[in-house]
């Protein structure tokens, strides 16, 4: 266990040791002390080792993050975890807007609530968010998984590609071309799946899905060479 | 880019340390804002009317304006000089009679605020100096806000600096920018008030002071904001028993919202709030897009 202390060491200084580590490291357990709200800590990781954030972080902590797993036993700024490619990133208390934006792969959870645009334009990450998530979640979300245990803003889902986003709370409106679909077994399992990973309870059953009509599809797949 | 940051004492027992908290709060958004920084600082209203004047000559004679303006009104003036400011206290004044007279003979002079509670400190420069000129550390008070300034729209003077006054203990601090300040500025002239920039926020300041005296509550008169103000904005405002809180519907602008037993805080970012009293234990999340937040001497509204 290695602990860096941010009152007495700097954000770039912490990350370069991050960013040193090999994949086969023996170093596997950080922790990061008096974060004081500081930006893009732990961000850009690419190996598998875990990282304990004991306080509140700024904004993008955690960016671009691979293989790690990254706690965060506070409150978060904006875009924490965006463009995450693997391994989880975990806020325990609330996160600020943008949270997992842009995200390719791995999995963010936000045991609080997130802020607007949850999810923005993402890639295939998978979001479970313990509280509401704000307005405009999952804008232009081309693929992965949102899973709101609380209750939706203003325009859920607007341009959204096929990401697929789970409610089960009210949703105060969706935006443009995203509408509810039923919910299948291969839905409820799948649900279920994300929240055990999270560590959420909650009944998958309860949970109402969302996603694309395709009416903003203004291309076709078979014509994917001239695009 | 701006910094913005508020500090409301639940707890009088911290009275002393406020301007303590409130200057570690202001240098947290440095990066956000080094061209000039403001505050104000509200005390329990005691009754005496204080101004708060600035002239760029540090060497100005106030004591002198003072004793004139005292004579004048046939009330009794205190003058305390900090730095290019000073804070003209007078006992039983009238406050438009003040400021008519300092109009008149001293149109050299700039009124930065005035009221029973409030004083207000701004000028150019990191806002580490500026706290520290000002001496906002020794400060004691219930309340403050105070802004850092990157700016982005109007010159860099004290007079452009933040917070803006607009009527007696009500000041406001904004980050963002508005894009309808021109026309909704000819609309405040034609209403009777009078601009001393072309700043946007001094605009919105007085588009609130407008709604303030026209019957609006605090809170009533933010929410009309809401459809007169075009633009991007996380406002803070000050008054004489509170601070309030709003962000434009979109939250194009941070903030971040933090409470405990003893105070609320707000902050553009989570750097400004990290320092204070009890923080580990605090409640912290962002306040939600075009929802008015109030916090009151007499209990939260």
């Amino acid at each position: 266990m290695i602990t860096v202390d941010l009152a007495s060491s700097e954000v770039r200084a912490l990350n370069q040791c991050l960013h040193d580590l090999r994949p086969d490291t023996n170093e596997r357990a950080f922790t990061v002390t008096n974060p004081l709200g500081k930006h893009a800590i732990a961000a850009g990781l690419d190996a598998p080792v875990e990282v304990t954030i004991q306080g509140h972080v700024g904004y993008y902590c955690a960016g671009m993050n691979k293989h790690a797993t990254v706690v965060i036993e506070g409150h978060c700024g904006w875009g924490v975890g965006e463009n995450i490619m693997s391994g989880t990133v975990r806020v325990k208390g609330n996160a600020s807007q943008a949270a997992g934006a842009s995200g390719h792969g791995g999995l963010v959870v936000i045991e609080g609530d997130a802020g607007p645009r949850c999810g923005i334009s993402m890639k295939g990450v998978d979001i479970v968010v313990g509280g509401s998530v704000g307005h405009l979640s999952a804008f232009l979300a081309q693929a992965g998984r949102l899973v709101v245990c609380g209750d939706a803003g203003e325009s859920l889902g607007d341009s959204v590609y096929e990401a697929k986003l789970y409610v089960r709370g009210r949703v105060e409106s969706l935006g443009a071309g995203c509408v509810e679909q039923p919910m299948t077994p291969e839905d409820v399992a799948a649900v279920a799946d994300l929240l055990a990973r999270a560590g959420i309870k909650a009944d998958a059953k309860a949970f109402r899905r969302y996603g694309t009509d395709r009416s903003l599809y203004n291309f076709h797949v078979d014509h994917a060479d001239a695009y | 880019m701006c910094g913005i940051v508020g500090l409301f004492l639940k707890n009088p027992a911290l009275a002393g340390d406020l301007g303590r908290h409130l200057t570690t709060m202001l240098v947290g958004m440095t990066d956000r804002g080094p061209d000039s920084a403001g505050i104000a600082v509200y005390t329990r209203p005691d009754g005496v009317l204080k101004l708060t004047l600035f002239h760029p000559d540090t060497g100005y004679p106030w004591r002198e304006v003072g004793g004139q303006l005292g004579q004048a009104l046939g009330v009794e003036d205190d003058v305390e000089i900090k730095a290019n400011h000073a804070v003209l206290a007078l006992k039983g004044a009238d406050e438009k009679a003040a400021r008519a007279w300092l109009a008149r003979h001293h149109p050299e002079v700039r009124v930065m605020g005035w009221g029973r509670a409030m004083e207000v400190y701004k000028d150019m420069g990191r806002p580490a100096d500026v706290a520290s000129k000002f001496h906002v550390g020794a400060m004691g008070g219930t309340h403050g806000i105070g802004h850092t300034r990157m700016a982005t729209e109007s010159a860099v003077t004290t007079e452009h600096s933040h917070p803006f006054t607009a009527a007696a203990d009500t000041c406001l601090v904004h980050n963002g920018s508005l894009s309808n300040h021109n026309r909704l500025r000819e609309w405040l002239k034609r209403h009777g008030m009078e601009f001393e920039t072309d700043n946007d926020t001094e605009v919105a300041a007085r588009y609130f002071a407008h709604r303030i005296r026209e019957g609006a509550t605090l809170k009533e008169a933010m929410e009309a904001g809401l459809k007169d103000l075009d633009g991007f904005y996380t406002f803070a405002m000050g008054t004489a028993d509170g601070f309030a809180v709003l962000r434009d519907p979109i939250a194009c602008k941070p903030a971040v919202l933090a409470e405990t037993d003893d105070w609320v805080a707000m902050a553009s970012e989570f750097r400004s709030l990290a320092n204070l009293p009890g923080i580990a234990k605090a409640s912290i999340w962002e306040p939600a897009p075009a929802v008015v937040y109030t916090w009151s001497l007499g209990g939260n509204a």
